[in-house]
């Protein structure tokens, strides 16, 4: 019954936490850190990669989003990946797409499980090698993880 | 894996097609608890490729971070008749695939 207790008081605090804190944004060195282990420290650029998701989403579980990159997809200039990075999911990197010319079209809809209020990020890779990030605020009313559903 | 995909069955040569496919599966995160309090094994598809005319045209490396009953939507240029082909496989090794025939024309 302790354990019970303590879980429901964790629980609770955790709750609490979430609430008053809003949308928050991530640490900077930690960012950093996590797009460094998926550049290999190239630099990253903002623009070009179009996040789009509601703002306020009541499903943390499916939280739809849409990716888009600006490129001509031509064999000489497109998108040759796109990272899918939420931060403050307990593992943050959501999904890799590969693309390449053969894909006409440079986005991506899917579905993701948001597990905190966030800033949910997208690195596209191109073709020559340089990344560019773009990103969305998301308020998430029921979150992923941490009622066991 | 019960899967569903949609590939249209005409296009245009140097036409953008869409490509969606929703696969049921539970995209078990390793967080959540059984009813006896165990925790339950991570086990997400963890890889999704598609193939058009064996060509690789998209590829999907996934997380737990991906909900369940996974759902994607890209593109691809039609460039000839022939067949898409979708592959998966989870963490159990459990593997599943679809496929859908195209016909294009000039």
């Amino acid at each position: 019954m302790a354990t019970r207790r303590r879980f429901l008081f964790t629980l609770s605090a955790l709750a609490g936490i979430t609430l008053a804190g809003g949308v928050r944004a991530q640490a900077p060195a930690e960012r950093e850190a996590l797009l460094r282990q998926i550049t290999g420290g190239a630099a990253v650029r903002p623009g070009r990669v179009t996040f789009d998701t509601p703002e306020l989403a009541d499903n943390g579980h499916a939280v739809p989003v849409r990716i888009a990159v600006d490129s001509p997809m031509t064999a000489a200039d497109h998108v040759r990946s796109i990272t899918v990075i939420a931060e403050r999911n307990p593992r943050p990197i959501v999904a890799k797409f590969t693309l390449g010319a053969y894909s006409g079209r440079a986005q991506v809809v899917t579905r993701i499980r948001l597990a905190d209020n966030q800033e949910v990020l997208a690195l596209a890779q191109m073709s020559d090698g340089s990344y560019w990030m773009g990103g969305a605020r998301v308020v998430v009313t029921e979150l992923a993880c941490l009622e066991g559903g | 894996m019960l899967a569903r995909i949609e590939v249209p069955r005409q296009a245009r040569r140097g036409e953008i097609i869409l490509l969606r496919i929703a696969i049921q599966h539970p995209m078990e995160t390793g967080y959540r608890p059984d009813n006896f309090g165990r925790r339950i094994a991570k086990n997400v598809i963890n890889n999704l490729v598609c193939r058009y005319n064996g060509v690789e045209v998209f590829r999907a490396e996934m997380g737990s971070g991906m909900s369940a009953n996974p759902l994607l939507q890209f593109h691809a240029l039609a460039e000839a008749s022939g067949e898409f082909v979708f592959e998966w496989v989870d963490d159990s090794g459990e593997r599943g695939s679809e496929r859908a025939a195209i016909t294009v024309s000039a």
